[in-house]
This record gives structure tokens, C-alpha cells and sequence, in this order.
């Protein structure tokens, strides 16, 4: 499965989607392969901005969207996308159930025009279950660039039903598409598809059994062939499915199952058995597929994929592939690290500036002492200090990391580790979803359905906290900056600190393969399984697109989740660091509780407890430190990153705290976002406490081993 | 003409086959087919995987990565 913007759509998360019907207008249900454009024919033609592409839809209600055209109002369902919907995987199921007894309107089948062969297998598959289907060939511009010439009109003839063809991202294009959808839902055109003719015994046999459900049942006409082909497939989980959303029951009428038992001895007569049923029927619509397709593409340029293959040879090769993907990876971070830094300082004093004001307002006004303190320097202090730090290196390197994503590179990625990932029995695909971590690691657990072993995907949850996501490489990269290339100034500088925020990340690229296979081994005992996956066309990003998505749909929401933890957090942080008993802080006495421990691991009590009270989000722990060491009322204005490395300074902070602190910060508890998405996409509690406990032993470990280590250096 | 039976695994990369028949497991084969690959498919290696085990394959227009331990049980013929 690609990772560019549409693959993953919108997952929807439960089959209410049956329901979804519109009331005073029409329903259309969009589907088709993963990565075909499909969601951005629906943002386009609903004007929806959804977090498509590699973040899959939290609601069902993200999956819809409506649009009018003349003067009807349209539902617009989009559908996982699939290769098929002839298995039983979630995705094929949703699709399957909604195209069947969602009773859409129309349904578009969206297809690649670079590769209309094996779309089409799809397009055939869906005749079976409906007959109002519009087939949209997109990515035409792309076509044209590899020079595939695809005669759309005889292409319509050939399958008996409309065809249209779009460029997605030109808007412009979509307007004959919104026609089809008119006309077809007013039944100015109707659909009539030449469906596929498997062999004549198998056609035989359908027809039997179609006389036999005759009998029994009173369904639609389109539905009694697809039946009648699920029985004789003896798709148990199929049949299942149709006998609870029609109502009826199939399985035990004793004439159907006799007539279905003795059609299978004369198949298997034949050489037709239950194993190869299912490549029979492939084969039948491949063939079919191979043929249209021969009369309806021209290949101007048989070498049209050299282009994409010489990329591919080059970032996949055995000497560079790794390597460049570490070096993109530190460019990404580097940039993120130069560029973040200026504007981090203008905020810094930007909102320093507010704060004097604000106090003197305060002051003004005649506002208690302990209500102004407890306002500005809890609240106001620690939400501006997450954004000084935090909005600066999001707002750089989410569009960068959606360039790679968008540029097809996360397949590659997958591919490249794939070996490694196999030999600690687990799949390549988690790399994917731990890229998806580093934006997000909630986003990359439920990113982690893509792998579709329940063992590989489990193993893929349980780590995924080992990256950074982005409310953890602010911090790092603060720390790096402050201690590990404080003495190198300039771009040096600068090229240290993204080695040591990059060392860190191989670190915890590095204990996942490690936890991976100790997991195998252990309670989630297993064999590699299969790997099958696309590598996508390369495809140019849209860099207008990028910009306005990353910023809006990612940074300024995981922004916003950031603030509405931070500020009732600032609140609850200035009251334990002010309210006390015999004059002592609530918060010196949890952090003086926890020092002893916090030492062994090369830390201090304080920064121990803000990593406890940073459960809520990951984005909050560099403010609980600050204000532990400011707590008391003492007021200091933080110009950069640099006054903040004094603070630390002066409370004690060495080359060991700040290394100990960036290991722990990739290695400890995920947030609380995190644990109810694993619990959510695990269902159990078991898992949830073991995502909170594996990495945590880790930090814990980890940490004490460089303390020791660093103790015995210093003695000689 | 001279066809020759082996295992999809042993394709050298940049070399042309033909799928003859597909041993693997029910479910790996079921994705298989969702993927066009059906007997007769015409199928080239295109790339190595640098950390071992797996290659990508040009089939029907698209680039497909399938790991050696299910490749080895696709039977190709080449001519």
C-alpha cells in the first residue's frame, strides 16, 4: 500500500456506515485501489479538508461529505480503498457490505490510468455486486507524463458503463464527473456493465443455482449471480455477511446446500476445487482486463516507468539505499533545527514582552498577588513557553516530512528495512507506521492496521512509542542544542545537534528491532509471515498543498491538543509548586520522593516528576522542569533556548543529565492520547500496560546502564 | 522454443517471467490475486531489497515487493 496522500483514506471504523443514506437527495459511494486519488476527488468535491492521506479518519462521519450539483444535494461516501473485495480482510468487508446493502445511488469505481489493467480487476469485481457504477479514470495527468494514451470513449463501450476521466488535483476536471453522477442518479443514463463470463461450466453453474435462490428468495436481480458465485466459492464469511444484512438464511436450506454440494463434486470432476476456485475467477477477469486494455491503452513510450525505476535503483540500492535514507532524515531534522530557532527566539521575547505586561495590569488593576502569579506565571507561562518551543520545529518539519510522504518515499523506506524487520519477525511496514509515529504516536498506531497480521500488528503498537513523535523532538532538539553543540557555534553547531537528535532516533529505531524480536521470542511467539506491498509511482508533491495541510491539519491541531493539556496542567503545576505543608512544595515533596530513584538513572527528582505529570502530552515536560526550578515565584524572562540551558545549568544539569534526558524522552510511557488509541485499536487492557511498561523498563535500563558507565569514566 | 520451470525467487533482476503456479498459502495467494497475479502474468524483478530477503517485481504496471520466503513458492516459467 502506497503512503501518499489518499492511501490510507478515511478508515471507517464500524459498518454503521450502511446506515449512511441520504435523506433528500442522492448517495454516492466512491471506491477503488488504495492511492488512486480517491480521497482527493472526494476533498475536491465535497470542499472538505480532511486528514486523509496518512492519517487515517478517527470518525465515521469524516468519511462523508456533501456536494450539490444543479439542484440535487449529494452524499458522498468515500470507501478504504482495496484491491480487491473478494477477501475478508476490515477494509474489503466495509466496502463490500456498503457498495452491496448500502444501497448507494451510484458508485464510483476511481481507477489509475498508469495502471488500468489491474484496476480494472476491481472494476469487474464490483459489477457483480451493483450495476449503477460511473468508472472515473484519474491521474490522467500523469498518464500523459508517462505518455499512456487511454481512449475513455471506447473504454465506456467495452464495459457498459460511463467512463470519465479527471486530473483530481485540477478542480476544473471534476465538473463531468459531477455530471455522470447527476445523470446516472436520475437515471438519465443507466448503466448496463458487460460483466464478466467465467467459463462455461462455472456460467453453468451459476445459472443453476440462480434458479435454485429464484425459488427461495425474493432479492434484487443483481444480487442472485453474486450469490450463486459466493456459494460456489463456499466464502463462509461472505455468505455470513449477506445473510445478516438481507435477513435471510441461506446456509441451512437443506435444497440449496445439496444442489451446492453436488455442483462442487462436478467442478472438482473437472479440476476446479475449492483452492483453485478463486484463481479461476481472477484469471476469467484478468484476461478480460489484458484484453480491453489492449485495445484501449496506447503505450507511446514502452519504457515509460524507466524513469521512476532508475530513482528506484538508485534510493533502493545496496550500497546508497540505507544511507540516503538516514542522510533525508537528517537533512529533515537539520533544517528543522536551523530554521526553528530564530522564530523560537522572537516568540521567546514576543511573548515575554505580553507577560510584563501583563503583570503590570495585573498590578494595575489591583489583582490579588497569588491570582495574577497563578494565572500568568501557571498558565499564561507554560502555554506560551509550548508554543515558543514546540510551534516553530512543527511548523518546519511537518510539510517536510509530507513532501517524502507525498513523493511515494515511506514504501521505499519499508522496503529498504524490510530484511532487518524480518529477522526480528515482524513486518517492513512498521517502519512505515513509525514514520507516521514521528508526527504522531497515536496517529502511528492507528496507522499500524495497515499491516495485516494481528502478531505483526500488535508488535507494531507495543513500539511505537520508540519514536519521538512531534511533541517529543522539540524538547530534544532543545537539549541537543543546549548542551551537545553549545560550545560549537554556527552551522557546526548546528550539525551537531541534529546528530545527536538523530542518534537518538536510531536509538529508538534500533530498540524496536531489539523489543520486536525479544516480543517474538516471548508472547508473541511466531514466524515471519508474508510481505506483500506496492511501491507506488513517484509522484511531484503539490507544494501549495503541502503547506496549507500540514499547517492547518497537523501542526496547528496537535498544537491545540498541546495547549488545552497545558494550560489546566500550568495551573495544576503552579498550585504543587505553591501550596505546601511545614513550607515545603507539594512538588519538592514528590520530586525529593523520587530523587534517590531519579539519581540512579542519572536524573533528578524534578524531571521525574515531569515526566509523570507529562502523561497527558509529551509537549509539557520541558515547562513542568522550568517552572519546578523557577517554581517559587521567581521571575525570570527567557529570551532563547540559551537562557534556558542557564536554568538547567544552574540546577545541576551535565553532559550526563542532558544525555540521559533525551534517552529518556524516547524511551519512556506514551502519552494518554496514545494509550486509549492502543486500547481502542487492541481492545485490551493487557496491551495497553504493556505499551506503557516495555519502553519504560527500557528508559529506566538504558539510562542507568550510561550512568554507570559515565560514573566509572569520571572515578578514573 | 526453451521454457524453463523455477521458483519466482531465483529471477535475476531485470529478467522476464511468467506466472505458472502459486503454491503459497491461501491467505498470501488471495492477496496475490488481488494484485492481477494470475497464471500466465507476465512478471520482471526490478529491485533488491539492501537489507536481503525481499525484491520488487514489475507486474501488470505496478511495482510489487514480495519477500523470498512467499516468492519461492511462485512457480515461473521463463522463455
Amino acid at each position: 500500500m502506497g503512503l501518499t496522500k489518499s492511501s490510507m483514506g478515511n478508515v471507517l471504523l464500524n459498518d454503521d456506515i450502511k446506515y449512511y443514506k441520504n435523506e433528500n437527495g442522492f448517495t454516492v459511494a466512491l471506491a477503488g485501489n488504495p492511492n488512486v486519488g480517491k480521497s482527493t476527488i472526494f476533498n475536491s468535491l465535497t470542499g472538505l479538508h480532511q486528514h486523509t492521506g496518512n492519517w487515517p479518519g478517527k470518525t465515521v462521519s469524516n468519511a462523508t461529505g456533501h456536494c450539490n450539483y444543479k439542484d440535487k444535494d449529494f452524499l458522498l461516501v468515500d470507501i478504504p480503498g482495496t484491491y480487491s473485495i473478494l477477501s475478508d480482510s476490515q477494509e474489503e468487508e466495509i466496502a463490500r457490505d456498503y457498495i452491496c446493502f448500502g444501497n448507494p445511488d451510484a458508485t464510483i469505481v476511481v481507477v489509475d490510468a498508469t495502471c488500468l489493467e489491474r484496476n480494472l480487476n476491481l472494476v469487474f469485481q464490483i459489477m457483480e455486486i451493483t450495476d449503477n457504477i460511473i468508472v472515473c479514470v484519474n491521474l490522467l495527468d500523469e498518464a500523459k507524463k508517462k505518455h499512456i494514451k487511454i481512449n475513455l470513449k471506447l473504454l465506456s463501450d467495452l464495459l457498459g458503463v460511463p467512463v470519465v476521466g479527471t486530473i483530481a488535483r485540477k478542480k476544473k476536471s471534476l465538473n463531468n464527473l459531477l455530471d455522470t453522477i447527476y445523470k446516472v442518479c436520475n437515471k438519465d443514463i443507466i448503466p448496463s456493465p458487460k460483466k464478466i463470463h467465467y467459463l462455461p461450466i462455472i456460467e453453468n453453474k451459476i445459472e443453476l443455482l440462480n434458479s435454485k435462490l429464484k425459488e427461495f428468495f425474493d432479492l434484487s436481480p443483481v444480487l442472485y449471480r453474486w450469490i450463486s458465485l459466493k456459494l460456489l466459492d463456499n466464502e463462509q464469511s461472505i455468505i455470513k455477511s449477506i445473510e445478516n444484512n438481507l435477513n435471510i438464511n441461506i446456509s441451512n436450506n437443506v435444497s440449496i446446500n445439496d444442489l451446492r454440494i453436488e455442483i462442487e463434486k462436478d467442478l472438482s470432476n473437472i479440476g476446479i476445487t475449492k483452492s483453485n476456485f478463486k484463481d479461476t475467477i481472477t484469471s476469467s477477469i484478468m484476461q478480460k482486463a489484458e484484453k480491453i486494455c489492449n485495445k484501449v491503452c496506447t503505450f507511446e513510450n514502452a519504457n515509460y516507468s524507466s524513469r521512476d525505476r532508475k530513482i528506484d535503483k538508485i534510493l533502493t540500492s545496496k550500497t546508497f539505499g540505507i544511507p540516503i535514507m538516514i542522510l533525508f532524515l537528517g537533512i529533515i531534522f537539520w533544517i528543522t533545527i536551523v530554521g526553528a530557532n530564530y522564530p523560537s527566539q522572537m516568540l521567546f521575547s514576543f511573548f515575554g514582552f505580553i507577560q510584563e505586561q501583563l503583570i503590570s495590569f495585573a498590578n494595575y488593576i489591583n489583582c490579588p498577588v497569588w491570582l495574577s502569579d497563578m494565572l500568568i506565571l501557571g498558565v499564561f507561562r507554560t502555554l506560551t513557553w509550548i508554543i515558543s518551543v514546540m510551534l516553530p520545529p512543527m511548523a518546519i518539519f511537518f510539510p517536510l516530512f509530507t513532501f517524502l510522504e507525498d513523493l511515494g518515499y515511506l514504501p521505499r523506506i519499508a522496503f529498504n528495512m524490510d530484511g532487518f524487520f524480518k529477522k526480528c519477525c515482524c513486518s517492513g511496514k512498521q517502519m512505515i507506521t513509525m514514520c507516521m509515529g514521528f508526527g504522531c504516536n497515536a496517529a502511528g498506531v492507528t496507522g499500524c492496521r495497515i499491516i495485516s497480521f494481528p502478531r505483526e500488528r500488535l508488535m507494531a503498537i507495543l513500539t511505537n512509542s520508540f519514536v519521538p513523535c512531534n511533541g517529543r523532538f522539540p524538547f530534544l532538539i532543545t537539549i541537543a542544542t543546549i548542551f551537545i553543540a553549545s560550545s560549537i557555534q554556527g552551522f557546526a553547531g548546528s550539525i551537531v545537534s541534529t546528530i545527536a537528535v538523530m542518534f537518538v532516533i536510531l536509538l529508538g529505531i534500533f530498540m524496536t528491532l531489539v523489543i520486536s524480536k525479544i516480543l517474538s521470542k516471548t508472547i508473541l511467539k511466531g514466524l515471519p509471515s508474508s510481505f506483500v506491498l506496492e511501491l507506488p509511482p513517484y509522484r511531484k508533491p503539490q507544494f501549495g498543498k503541502i503547506l496549507v495541510r500540514s499547517i492547518f491539519d497537523r501542526t496547528l491541531f496537535v498544537l491545540g491538543r498541546a495547549i488545552c493539556v497545558a494550560a489546566p496542567a500550568g495551573l495544576v503545576i503552579w498550585i504543587f509548586a505553591n501550596v505546601g505543608i511545614n513550607g515545603e512544595s507539594l512538588l519538592n515533596i514528590i520530586a525529593n520522593f523520587l530523587n534517590p530513584f531519579a539519581n540512579l538513572m542519572g536524573l533528578d527528582g524534578y524531571i521525574l516528576t515531569a515526566f509523570i505529570f507529562g502523561i497527558p502530552a509529551n509537549e509539557i515536560v520541558l515547562p513542568i522542569i522550568l517552572m519546578c526550578y523557577l517554581g517559587n515565584g521567581s521571575l525570570v524572562n527567557l529570551d532563547d533556548t540559551f537562557a534556558i540551558g542557564n536554568i538547567l545549568i544552574q540546577n545541576g544539569w551535565t553532559i550526563l543529565t542532558a544525555i540521559n534526558v533525551m534517552i529518556f524522552t524516547c524511551l519512556h510511557f506514551p502519552c494518554t492520547t496514545t494509550l486509549l488509541t492502543i486500547k481502542k485499536e487492541t481492545g485490551k487492557w493487557k496491551w495497553t500496560i504493556l505499551s506503557f511498561v516495555i519502553p519504560t523498563i527500557c528508559g529506566i535500563i538504558l539510562c542507568m546502564f550510561t550512568t554507570l558507565v559515565y560514573n566509572i569514566f569520571v572515578t578514573i | 522454443m526453451n521454457t524453463k520451470i523455477i521458483t519466482l525467487n531465483k529471477l535475476p533482476v531485470n529478467k522476464t517471467g511468467f506466472i505458472y503456479n502459486i503454491k503459497c498459502s491461501e491467505n498470501v495467494k488471495r492477496r496475490l490475486l488481488d494484485l492481477g497475479i494470475v497464471k500466465n502474468t507476465c512478471i520482471k524483478a526490478i529491485l533488491k531489497s539492501p537489507s536481503g530477503g525481499l525484491k520488487a517485481f514489475e507486474i501488470r504496471g505496478s511495482l510489487i515487493a514480495i519477500r523470498d520466503e512467499d516468492s519461492s513458492l511462485i512457480q515461473i516459467y521463463t522463455k
